[in-house]
């Protein structure tokens, strides 16, 4: 049985127009250490569907799924209480901004200590011990010192480690990385990486990975989501993503790679926008920016449906996906 | 062609005041930088933050005056330059900022933002501005209609096509763009970068290209320039860098930058530890904090920057980098 397991998520906001799903009919499973890679473009989703996982969706947003388990529990309608037994001790999370997630009030030893105390209870000298131990697990330089220090005092990069440590503090079998490197400068990103392939390795820990850096996926996951304006648009295993593209949607995005074309040449792009709240187009969400879009598209929604192409698991929403036969890929 | 952007020793220190009984410390953001740019060129300048990138893009918009060092642009030695020749030049050099959210007003309409420069520095009267700026929107690939909306009911890349757009507006020589696309959703991100290669095409602009995103220097880029501390650490034209980079600086940039092509990924160097403080550089080379070919040289003696293989570089080791 996979370690999380989603069923037809769907994430919802009521506005004065009705309401609007951010998140549309979300399928996704994780097994025991795995690696995910989620991308997608700004509106996709894919930040939202980790918070639903964490229980983190602000009212008025309504989560519903057919099924959202993690490690055999059902996390639908669970109450707060139980919620915060599992938050920040099975499933831990990490954010993009590390200055913005960080409270500036308390140095970052308290903070990781507080994570411990909560979850582990110990006694003050332990905790202490043990945020030492993490934060030079991090690649922190001089621990014992840079507990008394506060985020306004630290790098970026070092902050992204402290919210590692912190989340990785209680022993996590699933740790969530929303977009954990972008802020960063290319080298430091580089290491914040590293580290976090690393410790996914060292602890068996499964670790769902969100970007929208099509190289950052490309280097570390092992399978890949596309999701795109809220649906998963693609599902498979990442060599062959990148190699056989099946959805059209992410073959666009791949040729509109700069490193994918000749220099100074022309990119390939993908026409018009990503639809927004009010302007969701009727069929594929995806037919009016299709080059291979026919009458189909527009008036059927295409399902997500396992797509064994060429002998790999993978699923796909889309009627005609494209096929590499012949192309000698 | 015409030269049209000559910079040498270029240098920007800020004083730094640590209160009233210490004598300022002295940042050095950009400390000997010299580059020239021909019409219908494009210069990147790379680098992480910290790097003095940006102060080097608001040295040539004039933003800023050089502590030291010559500036000339489009024939005129920018740095000796009077109130009147500064005007005449800041028509000739233009700027795109990253955040398109940030640099149009938002209380201003569209056709007011494009017809500013031209309020500004010309004596063109009300029809004509209208129909210049209209000419201009429908060259970046915007409608007339847009004409009348403000920046709000734009998405990200419509936005950066008004900046553009506003930046042409006084048919400048030069244009730096400071990571233009950086903000920008990948698919969009293509379609802003094509529109900067036809419009550069079209006007025979100069590019000033400040970007830490190597792939996209890597696509459009004539001459790349990286810096480190302020300094430069390797220049020369794009194919020789990319393909033999000899700092390892460049070496590590281009190892951490993801790719998602198996083929092209090189070795992956990961640097230790972050870029040191400006206010407290490393003596002699300044990377040698980070360097993993780092030895006692490097320490005792500043490299200069000097021509290897057809760049600039400054390392002492640069020829056995390969």
């Amino acid at each position: 049985m996979p370690l999380l397991e989603i069923r037809n998520l769907s994430v919802e906001f009521p506005t004065p127009r009705g309401s609007f799903r951010a998140v549309d009919g979300v399928d996704m499973d994780v097994e025991q250490g795995e690696l995910v890679g989620v991308v997608g473009e700004s509106g996709s989703g894919k930040s939202l569907t980790l918070l639903s996982i964490m229980g983190l969706i602000p009212f008025p947003g309504r989560v519903t799924a057919d099924r959202l388990s993690f490690g055999g529990r059902d996390l639908r309608g669970i109450s707060a209480a139980q919620r915060r037994r599992i938050t920040g001790k099975d499933a831990a999370m990490i954010f993009q901004e590390p200055m913005t997630s960080l409270n500036p009030c308390f140095t970052v030893g308290f903070q990781i200590s507080e994570a411990l105390r909560v979850h582990l209870g110990g006694t003050r000298e332990q905790n202490r011990r043990r945020a030492v131990e993490l934060l030079e697990r991090v690649g922190i330089p001089a621990p014992e010192s840079r507990l008394r220090a506060f985020p306004h005092q630290l790098s970026g990069g070092m902050n992204q480690r402290v919210m590692i440590a912190m989340a990785i503090s209680c022993n996590p079998k699933l740790l969530l990385a929303d977009e954990p490197s972008t802020a960063l400068d290319v080298t430091i990103q580089a290491q914040i990486l590293d580290l976090l392939v690393e410790l996914q390795r060292d602890h068996g820990m499964a670790l769902i990975l969100v970007t929208h850096d099509m190289g950052v996926v490309a280097e570390t996951a092992e399978r890949v989501v596309v999701m795109y304006a809220g649906q998963v648009a693609e599902q498979r295993e990442v060599d062959r993503l990148f190699a056989t593209p099946r959805h059209p949607y992410t073959a666009g995005l791949l040729d509109s790679l700069p490193e994918r074309s000749t220099e100074r040449s022309r990119l390939p792009t993908l026409p018009g926008i990503v639809p927004g709240a009010f302007d969701r187009p009727s069929g594929c969400l995806f037919h009016p920016r299709c080059k291979y879009a026919q009458n189909r598209c527009v008036v059927e929604e295409p399902e997500l449906r396992g797509d064994p192409y060429r002998g790999q698991g993978g699923s796909l929403r889309c009627h005609f996906p494209i096929d590499w036969e012949g192309t000698g890929r | 062609m015409t030269m049209l952007l000559q910079a040498e020793g270029l240098r920007q220190y800020y004083p730094i005041r640590r209160g009233a009984f210490r004598a300022p410390a002295i940042l050095r953001a950009v400390d000997g930088v010299s580059f020239t740019l021909e019409q219908g060129k494009t210069l990147a300048v790379v680098g992480e933050s910290g790097s003095g990138k940006s102060t080097l893009g608001r040295m040539i918009t004039l933003i800023e005056r050089p502590t030291g060092g010559h500036l000339q642009i489009d024939g005129m030695r920018a740095e000796r330059a009077g109130r009147r020749e500064r005007r005449t030049l800041r028509r000739a050099v233009q700027m795109v900022f990253q955040d398109p959210y940030g640099s149009l007003n938002p209380r201003k309409k569209v056709g007011t933002i494009l017809e500013e420069p031209l309020v500004i520095n010309t004596k063109l009267g009300a029809a004509e501005r209208h129909e210049r700026g209209r000419e201009m929107l429908a060259k970046v690939g915007l409608r007339p209609e847009h004409y009348a909306r403000y920046p709000h009911m734009f998405s990200g890349g419509q936005r950066q096509r008004i900046a553009i757009a506003r930046a042409l507006m006084l048919n400048p020589r030069i244009l730096v763009a400071d990571e233009p696309v950086s903000a920008l959703d990948l698919s969009v991100q293509a379609q802003v970068l094509n529109l900067m290669m036809d419009l550069q095409a079209e006007f025979q602009l100069a590019y000033v290209f400040i970007s830490h995103d190597l792939s996209v220097v890597r696509h459009l880029a004539d001459e790349v320039l990286v810096l480190y501390l302020g300094r430069p650490a390797e220049q020369g034209p794009n194919r020789v860098i990319f393909d033999r980079p000899r700092h390892p600086y460049t070496r590590a940039l281009l190892g951490s930058t993801p790719t998602v092509d198996p083929a092209r990924r090189r070795e992956r160097i990961v640097l230790t530890g972050e870029i040191p403080s400006p206010l407290k550089p490393p003596a002699g080379c300044a990377f040698n904090t980070r360097c993993p070919h780092a030895t006692d040289r490097c320490v005792a003696e500043p490299p200069p920057l000097r021509p290897v293989d057809g760049r600039l570089v400054a390392c002492h080791y640069a020829e056995t980098m390969a």
